[in-house]
């Protein structure tokens, strides 16, 4: 999961998701970043994120994000 | 005889209903007697400014009852309303304002720093917080003399498009072809003022004219799903659930996120009983699992570029489809007729496919400030020599079905449909091209995948998060590529020309 802040980056280059703890608050990902995100997570770590799991809590920070592909199974 | 679209709140829901809740959005609750105050009140600001008729008014404003305050305000000032993305990149945003040449500019406080960072004067600047007051500080009966000279053909809105060149272009409509198509649906499909819209369409969208005119006509309650929403499909569905949205007009893609999830079998949608969509093709397997978890209501497909006024046919879906099936685009709206030309400008037979050219007072009045780009789609009916009548050439190919139907093909050109957005491949690769270091690239859109690709002629390997930055500056967010390839050398075609279709091949 090393990857991750650097897979925000590709989306979102103008921002430091490391030191925001709300992704959604701050403004930082809007829709299509999102649908963007979860295309390249599934693609990155070979998973396949679930629609319910698609919701505003996972999604805040990297801790929460990390969270979640842990319960899809990933593990490094 | 109705020759203005305000006249449709006028005669309609301000009379039908000034007490009935008019407009919800994530802060406000207006009325119609609310709406009335606050738009002559913006009306009567305009005109303090300008004494312009026929101009186009940007309204830079987030989506909800400030937009509509606006673009109301704007038809009463006898103009027409440009509802511009306040998510535009700047030198997207300077290339419209440029085109639209405006005298004054409809915005919020919060917004207006977009604007001011463009070098827009302070003067053309006027904030709809002023027109939102408790007070009334308009002459009733000046506004009502303001808009009586207007004629049908006079613009009533401006929408702007992906150009091709890399400039959007902004389609000019006037308030007959408004009228020949809303007054068409009210009546065929059957909408009546019990409508609690749940509005998911950009503003500056033309799906947004229908319920804008449902709004003032009917006197149809207009429900802003809130923006952030439509990033959590499951939170969209809880949220049309726990409000009394009994109509919804979406962009399939969303549609098929929620199918896709299978969201309505955990949360019941039994209030929604009118279900339109429109701007892309909606897969008949998504569209068969929403009718099956939605066996009362009407679904509706509608087809149509923003040329010929929000749609030019329709298909209430009557019958079973195999998911299989292809969704046919239906049959011509009243007083529109649609031409289906083979490549000699002849008629094509059933089943043979054809351009779909549009007839009939549904046309706009071309692009703004464009008459090289209005000449090529909006040309002289091929059929008739006899005197001057412009059909409008879509650049879509279809045919009729053997039912008397018409079915969506697809393309004659590069232009895509990306998440219900229409993009011209032709402007992305006109940023790309304004990238240091790329010599060369060619922009495909993998249909399967939904992803826009990125192919550049580079001496090193750009990496994407840079690219996108610099696109950024030109881009909106729906029209930057996600996925990069740099080759040392594009696949060519005998005549030297970038292999397109190789790529195409190559992503899907």
């Amino acid at each position: 999961m090393k990857r991750l802040p650097e897979l925000l980056r590709e989306i979102r280059p103008e921002f430091d998701f490391t030191t925001s703890k709300d992704f959604i608050a701050d403004g930082m990902l809007d829709s299509f970043d999102l649908m963007t995100l979860v295309a390249t997570l599934d693609k990155t770590y070979g998973i396949s994120i679930q629609g319910t799991d698609i919701v505003p809590e996972n999604f805040k920070n990297l801790e929460t994000i990390e969270n979640l592909l842990r319960q899809c199974g990933v593990t490094a | 005889m109705q020759i203005n679209v305000i006249e449709y709140f006028e005669n309609g829901a301000l009379r039908k209903c000034p007490q009935k809740l008019a407009v919800k959005d994530a802060s406000r609750e207006c009325t119609f007697a609310d709406l009335e105050r606050f738009a002559k009140n913006c009306a009567a600001l305009i005109l303090k400014r300008t004494q312009a008729r026929n101009r186009p008014i940007p309204v830079f404003l987030g989506k909800g009852a400030e937009n509509i305050v606006a673009d109301m305000g704007i038809l009463y000032s006898a103009n027409a309303y440009a509802n511009l993305d306040v998510k535009s990149p700047p030198q997207r945003l300077q290339g419209m304002l440029q085109n639209l040449e405006p005298e004054v500019i409809i915005t919020s406080a919060a917004h207006a720093a977009v604007l001011r960072g463009l070098q827009i004067p302070e003067e053309k600047l006027l904030l709809f917080e002023e027109a939102m007051v408790g007070e009334s500080f308009y002459d009733n009966a000046a506004l009502l003399r303001r808009i009586e000279p207007v004629i049908d053909t006079d613009p009533y809105c401006v929408i702007h498009t992906s150009g091709s060149t890399g400039v959007p272009k902004g389609v000019a409509l006037n308030h007959r072809s408004t009228i020949d198509f809303v007054d068409w649906a009210f009546d065929r499909l059957g909408l009546d003022g019990s409508e609690v819209m749940g509005s998911l369409a950009p503003i500056y969208f033309d799906a947004y004219t229908l319920e804008f005119c449902m709004l003032l006509a009917k006197g149809s309650t207009w429900m802003v799903v809130p923006d952030q929403l439509a990033m959590f499909p499951a939170k969209l569905v809880e949220f049309v659930a726990s409000n009394p949205i009994n109509f919804i007009f979406w962009v399939p893609t969303v549609m098929v996120n929620i199918a896709n999830l299978d969201l309505l079998a955990k949360t019941r949608l039994d209030r929604l009983n009118k279900v339109f969509f429109i701007g892309e093709v909606f897969p008949t397997r998504h569209l068969n699992y929403w009718r099956r978890h939605l066996p009362g209501a009407m679904f509706v497909n509608l087809y149509g570029p923003i040329e010929i006024t929000v749609a030019c046919t329709y298909y209430i879906v009557d019958r079973d489809l195999d998911d299989d099936d292809k969704l046919p685009i239906g049959y011509p709206c009243r007083n529109t007729d649609i031409l289906i030309l083979n490549e000699q400008n002849q008629l094509t037979q059933v089943d043979e496919p054809g351009e779909i050219c549009v007839r009939g007072s549904s046309l706009a009045l071309g692009y703004l400030n464009n008459p090289e780009r209005t000449a090529k789609g909006f040309v002289q009916n091929p059929l008739n020599p006899h005197y001057p009548e412009l059909i409008y050439r879509t650049g879509d190919l279809g045919y009729w079905n053997s039912r008397g139907e018409i079915m969506f093909l697809g393309r004659r050109d590069f232009q895509i449909k990306h998440m219900g957005y229409r993009i011209e491949l032709g402007e992305i690769e006109h940023a790309v091209l304004q990238v240091d270091g790329i010599r060369n690239c060619c922009v495909v859109y993998s249909q399967a995948r939904k992803e826009i690709t990125l192919f550049y002629e580079c001496d090193r390997e750009l990496p994407p998060a840079f690219i996108r930055e610099k696109l950024m500056v030109t881009l909106p967010k729906y029209m930057l590529p996600t996925v990069f390839h740099r080759m040392e050398l594009m696949p060519r075609n005998p005549n030297g020309k970038i292999d397109r279709q190789k790529l195409v091949a190559s992503v899907n």
